[in-house]
């Protein structure tokens, strides 16, 4: 215990004397927080539209301007032939074209009957399907509109319909701010305490002064425990600064209990630095921890939930994030943020990580050789 | 200080790395006391010999005991007992001297009141008391390895164990590092040493010398000479190596 004592008071000395750390400690969670929720954006916005309109009638004009007027699409070019509308998408200028044909309203308003076309660009899938979507709902209300002044309404409507109207709980408005903001910092606290426990014992194999250490009767979990704790300390630092700052400029406040949270950020960040360790004990320069938790670590957010949904993940996938730690946190950074889960629905999740800190840190512990 | 005892003996101590024996069959004792040269061309298996017998590396084979304990079962006991330079610096650069005292000190096991004691004195010997608040990277080599050699015997080890303690180091400094090393041995510290400089050879009260992997003679400075019938370590050293397969 007493050994634990100067060997943390060395590393904390170490820590703060590094001036570069102390500023990742303080602006990382100030940067990622304040501006990439600003950036990092679900909605589409911003579709550039080319539209070859045939007709040139005052319905075709209507279409166009209630498309444009949506906000979502920015008009790039008028067409006067489809070909020349492809020429955009070629030269990656336009994401769709629409097309509206010849006798659009003539047969619209005789016909009762007319076809669109909408051609998109689908290299960025997302923008193309959305932008599509969005297009579709555009001209599906546009239609709505026509019928109402065309036709007379049957007192009864002929078909049942049924209106779905969802109600988003947590979320009200789908902000999504509110839902990213939470899985921003949880891997903020991944990647920092993740990278620095994993390249801190590789530094001192680098420099040479692990040998120093390794000469002494030191116990190899008091080692450990002494890399371990900085850097838990510094990650709680980390996490507090970025629930201040998601009050602060979001006005996310978590609404379930700030003890249950805490509990599980603390397990959680055992599995991490766990991990981050392992694969210190493994590298011999901090060039390939570096590669080894880069890695990892895009292996862990890609499949950790936060920028696409596990539910609609093939099987196997879904197995392999049940070994994925940060699936977990954001799962409960979610959980109890916005939904204010307890302590007894994130229990699964806490059993998850902490099976997985005693693991990897008995691993650690046990790949760390004094002698070889 | 009893004359005759061992405090290292190694029997047969033999380490392999796959075909390449780096260290082959070595066999000796150590008593208390002595300042035992360590010599050998660069690749001979010194640093590898040394390695072992600290418990920074397994042998493959042969036995040894490092301050009555075996080198095998009980390396962490022989590490209480042991202090190491090795060739590289390493204490912590971004640690004053104060810091790097403490941290060494606390992590043997010193209490409080010894760090205290044995970081003024230490300091004071060292004449680095203006300096004792400054990073020990920004030190001159010859200061750090200085310091190093403190560091090690801190905790009054019953062995130090220095691995080219002086390479880089002006004469001078050389000079005073091997007062720092007289004073040791005069505690009782045994201090087992390697070097490539053989005025220090000199200065040893026995040596022995390596030549690829296996450890070709062990005597008194005088005795060598006298045998090989030159006149200088220089050229003991000289003969032996000539012999030697294994380059840089």
């Amino acid at each position: 215990m007493r050994t634990l004592k100067f060997l943390l008071r060395k590393e904390f000395r170490q820590i703060f004397r590094d001036k570069s750390i102390v500023a990742l400690i303080f602006f990382m969670p100030c940067i990622q927080l304040i501006v990439m929720p600003l950036a990092a954006d679900y909605e589409v916005r911003n579709v550039n539209l080319a539209v070859v309109d045939h007709d040139k009638s005052p319905y075709s004009q209507k279409l166009i301007s209630k498309v444009i007027a949506s906000g979502y699409f920015k008009l790039q070019g008028y067409n006067a032939s489809f070909k020349e509308a492809l020429s955009l998408i070629e030269s990656d200028q336009a994401d769709l074209i629409l097309e509206i044909p010849q006798g659009f309203e003539r047969n619209l308003i005789r016909e009762d009957k007319q076809k669109l076309f909408v051609a998109v660009n689908a290299i960025n899938g997302t923008k193309a399907n959305l932008g599509g979507s969005y297009l579709n709902s555009i001209i599906g209300a546009f239609n709505a509109d026509i019928r109402m002044q065309l036709i007379q309404q049957p007192r009864f409507s002929q078909f049942p319909v049924i209106d779905i109207v969802p109600s988003n709980w947590f979320n009200p408005v789908l902000n999504y701010k509110i839902y990213i903001v939470p899985g921003i910092l949880a891997i903020l606290v991944t990647m920092v305490g993740g990278f620095l426990s994993a390249l801190n014992i590789v530094k001192e194999k680098e420099i040479g002064t692990i040998e120093q250490i390794n000469v002494t009767p030191i116990k190899k979990h008091i080692f450990i425990l002494g890399k371990l704790i900085p850097f838990w300390v510094l990650a709680f630092i980390i996490f507090t600064i970025g629930l201040i700052l998601a009050r602060v400029f979001y006005g996310i406040a978590p609404i379930g209990s700030l003890f249950v949270l805490y509990l599980f950020i603390a397990v959680y960040l055992l599995t991490v630095l766990g991990f981050g360790l392992l694969v210190s004990t493994f590298c011999d320069t901090q060039q390939q921890a570096m590669f080894i938790m880069f890695f990892f670590m895009m292996v862990f957010i890609l499949l950790g939930g936060l920028f696409t949904s596990i539910d609609s993940m093939p099987e196997w996938a879904k197995l392999v994030t049940r070994l994925n730690p940060v699936r977990y946190m954001i799962e409960v950074m979610r959980m109890v943020i916005l939904k204010g889960s307890g302590l007894r629905d994130v229990l699964p999740h806490l059993a998850a990580v902490a099976i997985m800190a005693v693991v990897l840190n008995g691993w650690a512990i046990l790949n760390y050789k004094k002698t070889n | 200080m009893a004359a005759d005892e061992k405090v290292i003996v190694a029997d047969k101590l033999t380490k392999r790395f796959g075909d390449f024996i780096a260290t082959n069959e070595i066999t000796f004792e150590v008593s208390k006391g002595e300042i035992f040269g360590f010599l050998g061309a660069n690749g001979a298996g010194k640093t590898t010999a040394m390695r072992m017998l600290c418990g920074l590396s397994a042998p493959t084979s042969g036995n040894a005991q490092i301050a009555g304990y075996d080198i095998y079962s009980q390396t962490e006991l022989i590490k209480k007992n042991i202090g190491y330079m090795s060739q590289k610096f390493s204490l912590y650069e971004n640690l004053t001297i104060l810091e790097n005292i403490e941290f060494f000190g606390g992590i043997y096991g010193l209490t409080d009141q010894q760090i205290k004691v044995k970081t003024e004195e230490l300091v004071n010997r060292l004449g680095l008391k203006s300096e004792a608040k400054k990073l020990v990277g920004s030190l001159p080599l010859g200061w750090k390895q200085k310091l190093s050699f403190s560091v090690a015997v801190l905790h009054e080890p019953k062995i130090v164990f220095l691995d080219e303690p002086t390479g880089g180091v002006d004469p001078v400094t050389r000079r005073q590092f091997w007062d720092l090393i007289y004073e040791a041995a005069d505690r009782g510290i045994t201090i087992f040493v390697t070097t490539h400089y053989m005025d220090e050879a000199e200065y040893c009260n026995r040596i022995s010398i390596m030549v690829d992997g296996r450890l070709e003679v062990l005597d008194t400075p005088a005795n060598l000479k006298r045998s090989f019938g030159v006149g200088t370590m220089d050229e003991v050293f000289y003969q032996l190596a000539r012999s030697a397969k294994r380059g840089d």
